[in-house]
């Protein structure tokens, strides 16, 4: 397949899962803000912000933090370039441009599915409305995923589009938690209280993962056992232990199909190296945050290294 | 434009109100229709196409980047004799077309025997001197042309134009039908069509069959598209999709020793055939355009040494311009010894003085085209033009009289579409696509057809307002 196709299809995975991750975090933040009190809401909202790495750029538009504006400028604001309607444009322009590597169904899915919420998201969402909203971000995203995996060839395209999803998965679990972690808590006296707690809870469901933690975690809410749950749980989908073996996997399948492995499967390696066989001891042995920032580093150069091995660009 | 006065044919009836046999099988089927359940149907036409997103993007509108092609679901049925005639005089055109460029680029026999003036190539700026002396691999110029018929009687089919360079429009041919299909089953199965479905694997076939020599049996084929903000990048997509082909922007493709080559994620791979949809000018900024990005630096000098076939070859525009049109029936007697099977529309040629004092004349009854222009931009329309118009245009006829023909407002054919009151008839034309190989020439039966929306208006281009139909022909 052409580079330049592989790039697209990569990054329009990357883009789907990023708007979907960003509706799952906003969802998280209202549903914080309806159990608190309103001075406290602005801190949720400001934690949104913060963890999408938009804050300087909302800071630049508004002068608060009321919960209409976030999410008008998380959802559609043409001054945020990182919008959720506008990674579900990129994603569509990317299938666009790759329309003959994907599928009619893959195409069909990212096609309607810019058109539900181009139409959804023509004007400002009422708060009433949000939830309706959110779900459908979900909703198209999932079924953009369904028709990946119902229709698609497993030849190189869908080992490119798997990589992007998971990379991209794998950096937004490890920025969420790298967030509450070292950036929310005011001070380490805060441990353990309803704030702390509080902000645990939203981690987990801004990562759909509440359920499936307080199943296997009954009772239990603390930094340590979430951390072992989103980083080391290989049945949780969002784990960075799972991600980083759906990755894996098809970086094997591209060297087999190539015959060849690349810089890429060196940068596998090493991170294999940092994350598996990995006790939850070990990881704040080093510093939770240590840990993470050096996960994401080593994530994007392994981003950067499928870029160059597979000759995305020229 | 308005209609003119004299009678039109009727696709669909005859002047006696019974149905003419092409439409027989159609309209007995279509009076055991619900009428409600049919106007449904038009809804879902458009929603089936807005979800495939079978779009064409026009340029200079602000809001609508892509937009949708009206689709009419009355088909236009041609039956199986009348395309027998039809596909004979188009396959005696395309190898007049074919013959005539290679005369052009070689001894242009044609300018000798002074059947054609030598000016009308030296102005024209389609004429390529990089071509001089080159026979493109397989001896083929204009690998899919696209011919534009219009029908002013039963049996009178008039050529309006040939399409040489890179015709577009077959990706509607084609979901045009599967949209008919998809629609009404039932139908196909009690009326004999003609399927159209396998032209990508045709067009594949007869591209393979001209790859230069020294390619693979089964050569690499690519079709080159400006990107995804051009006009008819839905459908180079689509070509390339239905192919099996590579669809690449010139920014994939490189000459690498001395071979033009795509960069896959396994490194360059060569490109034999490349079926580019970008202009002459954009192709080869070392040759050409030196501001363009869109083409691949080198290609010409690959071209030139026989390692790649470009699609339709560079330099064909200077067969399809109107200046040359209007001398397309000696053109086809000229190269093959017999008398053009299909007609030209009349044309004054406004170069000629005695033309151009008609033509100024008359002005209020003709078409006036521009000798370069396309898709109905540039152009007069004398019967619905105000006189300011038409003074106007009269100014530019004068100053640049080289520059235009005219022709007739001719009584184009109607064939009904489905409105809001029933069926109404609507002038059409019809576009055969034509592949030619050295394996010989291979015409789809059908083609696109475009219907002018408006009642009475005669103006059928998607650019302007058309729409298009299912086309059929019928099987015996």
């Amino acid at each position: 397949m052409l580079g330049r196709v592989a790039n697209g299809i990569f990054w329009m995975y990357r883009y789907l899962e990023r708007a979907e991750n960003t509706a799952r975090l906003l969802e998280a933040g209202h549903r914080m803000t309806l159990t608190r009190r309103s001075d406290t809401a602005v801190q949720e909202w400001r934690s949104v912000l913060t963890t999408l790495g938009l804050r300087r750029a909302y800071e630049a538009t508004y002068d608060d933090y009321a919960g209409a504006h976030v999410c008008d400028f998380v959802l559609r604001s043409k001054n945020n370039p990182e919008s959720v309607l506008s990674m579900v444009e990129r994603a569509r322009i990317n299938a666009r441009a790759c329309r003959s590597a994907i599928t009619l169904e893959v195409w069909e899915a990212i096609n309607e599915g810019w058109m539900t919420l181009r139409d959804l998201l023509a004007r400002p969402v009422r708060e009433s409305n949000l939830n309706l909203a959110l779900g459908a971000i979900r909703r198209e995203s999932t079924l953009a995923r369904g028709a990946t995996h119902g229709s698609m060839l497993r030849n190189e395209t869908y080992c490119f589009a798997r990589l992007g999803t998971f990379l991209e998965r794998a950096d937004n679990t490890s920025r969420i938690l790298d967030v509450k972690y070292y950036l929310l808590l005011p001070s380490l006296s805060y441990v353990g209280t309803p704030l702390d707690t509080g902000q645990w809870d939203n981690v987990l469901r801004s990562l759909s993962a509440e359920r499936a933690y307080r199943w296997l975690n009954a009772g239990r809410m603390d930094a340590r056992s979430i951390a072992d749950f989103l980083i080391l749980d290989k049945r949780f989908p969002r784990s960075l232990v799972f991600c980083y073996a759906a990755a894996r996997e098809n970086l094997t399948e591209l060297a087999r199909l190539h015959g060849a492995e690349g810089q890429a499967h060196e940068c596998m390696r090493a991170a294999d190296l940092r994350l598996n066989d990995k006790t939850v001891e070990d990881v704040f042995e080093q510093g939770l945050h240590e840990f993470l920032i050096q996960f994401i580093a080593g994530n994007q150069e392994l981003a950067g290294a499928i870029a160059t091995d597979y000759r995305f660009v020229s | 434009m308005a209609a003119p006065e004299e009678p039109k044919f009727d696709e669909m009836h005859a002047p006696d109100g019974s149905v003419r046999p092409a439409y027989r099988g159609y309209v007995q089927w279509l009076s055991e229709q619900d009428d409600g359940a049919m106007r449904r149907k038009n809804f879902e036409a458009e929603s089936f196409f807005r979800k495939t997103g079978i779009t064409f993007n026009v340029y200079g509108e602000d809001d609508a980047e892509e937009r949708l092609i009206p689709f009419d679901m009355v088909p236009r049925i041609i039956t199986a004799a009348e395309w027998r005639r039809l596909s004979r005089g188009i396959e005696q055109r395309v190898r007049a077309l074919n013959a005539f460029m290679h005369d052009l680029y070689h001894r242009q026999e044609i300018i000798r025997s002074g059947r054609l003036p030598e000016r009308l190539f030296r102005n024209n700026a389609a004429w390529l001197p990089q071509m001089v002396g080159f026979t493109p691999p397989g001896g083929v110029y204009t690998h899919i042309t696209g011919i534009d018929l219009v029908r002013t009687g039963p049996d009178d089919f008039l050529v309006l134009e040939d399409n040489a360079r890179t015709p577009s429009g077959v990706s509607y041919m084609l979901e045009n039908r599967e949209t008919m299909m998809a629609m009404f089953p039932e139908l196909f199965s009690t009326v004999n069509v003609r399927p159209v479905s396998d032209y990508p694997r045709r067009l594949a076939k007869s591209l393979a069959a001209c790859a230069p020599e020294g390619a693979p049996d089964k050569p690499n084929i690519a079709v080159l598209t400006p990107g995804i903000y051009n006009s008819a990048y839905y459908e180079h997509a689509f070509l390339a999709d239905q192919m099996g082909a590579e669809l690449v922007e010139g920014s994939d493709l490189r000459v690498v020793d001395g071979q033009v080559q795509m960069r896959t994620t396994v490194g360059f791979r060569p490109v034999h055939v490349l079926y580019r949809r970008v202009d002459d000018d954009f192709l080869d900024p070392l040759t050409f355009n030196p501001a363009s990005v869109l083409g691949i630096p080198g290609i010409m000098d690959v071209y030139r040494a026989g390692r790649i076939t470009i699609a339709n070859a560079p330099g064909t525009g200077v067969a399809d311009d109107k200046a040359i049109y209007s001398f397309m029936p000696d053109i086809v007697e000229f190269y093959t010894g017999e008398r053009a099977l299909l007609p030209n529309v009349d044309t004054w040629r406004c170069a000629d003085p005695d033309s151009l004092k008609y033509v100024l004349a008359n002005l209020e009854q003709l078409v006036v085209k521009e000798v370069h222009g396309s898709g109905g931009y540039g152009m007069l329309i004398g019967p619905t033009s105000s006189k300011k118009e038409i003074a106007a245009f009269r100014a530019k006829l004068e100053a640049n009289p080289d520059n235009y023909i005219a022709q007739p407002t001719l009584a184009l054919s109607t064939c009904p579409i489905f409105t809001k009151s029933g069926l109404s008839p609507r002038h059409v034309d019809l576009r055969p696509y034509v592949l030619c190989s050295p394996d010989g020439v291979d015409i789809t039966p059908g083609g696109l057809t475009r219907v002018a929306l408006k009642k009475g208006s005669l103006v059928v281009n998607s650019s302007q307002g058309g729409g298009t139909k299912d086309s059929w022909v019928l099987d015996d």
